[in-house]
């Protein structure tokens, strides 16, 4: 049995509260939502923090409002409630496919949006248990010297792996960090550094207690996601398109992000503005796709071998940008997930 | 002769929950997931210790009708809610039609993710009467099952979807 070590268990009701419990305690004390990146990286003894704070009876944090001036969804929302609401379609999709494509039913009825915002990076060396860890003296991430991906790296690149980030930057989100001294609102393409151990700049004593979103009208957006098996895995490669088009069909904005192929999501910035004044033809669409693929540079510390991660970045903005563009794609759909998945 | 037991085996915590329809006060180790709360303490060994990491699904039980991994569960974060394990499925001397189809069908052969599949198909059928095999599929995709591949348990899921509406239009 692999036991959770010792905590101390807070369980505040309001957001006020809350972030009072976290005040100047920094990382000793965590946040605790749905639990299922957290307890496991605890039973491993990656995270051991003394306090857990469970936000579950903050109510204020499952709140959706959903408008023509713009939505705001509260951070504890589940990935269930994200994935299975009809309102999340539309300019929106991208969020309910990735919210889907997260894990099982089981966890989604438990992850919440926020922590899969938060989701700690990942690695091969660094998500195994204590003893496997020690075994090699530990790694760069945690407890060791020495990254074992890149032994002469001394920045440790442990894998973004949420999935619900990319399709939310691409959506143009931003977040809404509370901590006792204020608030802070933050371009959701902000938030995360390229750094497998300093990922995210949520301070220890912040929550991220909503997302927020501008109106999508005339928005389509759409994620696709690579895994070993076809019904629940971590990305280990992931691309979220989303693109606003005039009525003649041509891209007036587009954002294009690639997921899991760096310590954070990656805006292709340069693949989206190549898109702009242009219809979704096939030369428009393999410029994109190149550009994008250029800035991935996987690395050979997750599933799958990385040239081949990399070569299927340039497949999914293809697949993505044919699918904004109205292609019947589930075939390529079936081939990458074995379970329906939201559809605008 | 005082005895100090280390803080770990000290049952401080306490709750009380709705266990399968009864009422159950509980003391244990903060520390303790639903999962060895279920099974250490209340003697319900139905529900089965897999990865204890969420990733076989063998520790699922409905909390409040909705299938989660026990072993992800804090004891701590369960006070006053409705659980329901294997145990409280059929009822005495009667199986629920999902055990009586898995018997019949063998969709159980080790038996081991049994109790997690019967559990979240129940809370399937009971949002979904009418589920289809995409459905089915798509719900049970959470819990390994490394013995039947999956076709005798989506074929009982089915059957017992049957015997479900034959007993309700009985009833009525």
């Amino acid at each position: 049995m692999m036991r959770l070590p010792l905590f101390e268990f807070r369980s505040p009701r309001t957001l006020e509260e809350a972030v009072r419990i976290l005040d100047g305690q920094g990382p000793s004390t965590m946040p605790l939502a749905g639990g299922t990146d957290l307890l496991p990286n605890m039973k491993r003894r990656q995270q051991v923090p003394r306090t857990l704070m469970s936000l579950r009876h903050v109510e204020s944090l499952r709140h959706v409002q959903l408008s023509d001036s713009g939505s705001r969804l509260g951070a504890c929302l589940t990935l269930t409630d994200i994935a299975e609401d009809p309102r999340f379609r539309n300019g929106m999709t991208a969020l309910a496919q990735a919210s889907a494509l997260v894990a099982t039913p089981h966890i989604r009825n438990m992850a919440t949006l926020g922590g899969n915002l938060c989701l700690d990076t990942r690695c091969n060396y660094y998500d195994q248990n204590y003893e496997w860890r020690k075994a090699i003296n530990f790694c760069l991430k945690k407890d060791g010297n020495t990254c074992w991906v890149a032994t002469g790296s001394s920045k440790c690149v442990a894998v973004s792996s949420t999935d619900t980030a990319p399709a939310l930057i691409a959506l143009g989100a931003r977040v809404r960090l509370f901590s006792r001294s204020g608030e802070r609102e933050v371009a959701l393409a902000d938030l995360y550094n390229n750094d497998g151990i300093n990922y995210i700049k949520r301070r220890p004593d912040e929550i991220l207690a909503e997302v927020l979103l501008d109106p999508l009208h005339g928005w389509k957006s759409t994620y696709w996601k690579l895994r070993r098996r076809g019904s629940f895995d971590f990305p280990v490669l992931s691309v979220a398109a989303a693109a606003r088009f005039s009525t003649q069909g041509v891209v007036e904005d587009a954002r294009i992000v690639v997921g899991s192929a760096a310590s954070r999501p990656l805006v292709a910035g340069e693949a989206s503005k190549s898109l702009l004044g242009r219809s979704l033809n096939p030369e428009s669409i393999a410029e994109a796709a190149a550009l994008a693929a250029r800035i991935a540079k996987p690395l050979d510390n997750t599933d799958f071998d990385m040239t081949w991660r990399k070569r299927v970045t340039a497949e999914f903005v293809t697949y993505a940008l044919r699918e904004l563009r109205g292609n019947d794609m589930h075939v390529e759909r079936e081939s990458v997930t074995r379970h329906p998945l939201p559809q605008s | 002769m005082l005895i100090t037991l280390p803080a770990e085996s000290q049952k401080s915590a306490h709750i009380r929950i709705a266990l399968n329809g009864e009422h159950v006060d509980v003391s244990f180790a903060p520390y303790k997931t639903l999962l060895e709360i279920l099974r250490e303490d209340l003697s319900h060994t139905g529900t089965k210790h897999g990865c204890e990491l969420g990733e076989c699904g063998a520790c699922a039980v409905l909390l409040e009708g909705k299938p989660v991994l026990s072993c992800l569960v804090l004891g701590v974060e369960c006070d006053s809610r409705n659980i329901l394990t294997v145990e409280g499925l059929g009822l005495e001397g009667h199986l629920h039609p999902l055990q009586d189809a898995f018997a019949d069908l063998g969709a159980a052969q080790c038996g081991y993710c049994t109790p997690a599949i019967l559990v979240t198909a129940k809370s399937l059928l009971d949002e979904h009467p009418q589920a289809t095999r995409d459905q089915i599929r798509a719900a049970l995709s959470g819990v390994l099952c490394r013995c039947t591949g999956y076709l005798q348990i989506f074929e009982a899921v089915e059957a017992a979807m049957v015997k479900i509406a034959e007993q309700n239009a009985a009833a009525k």
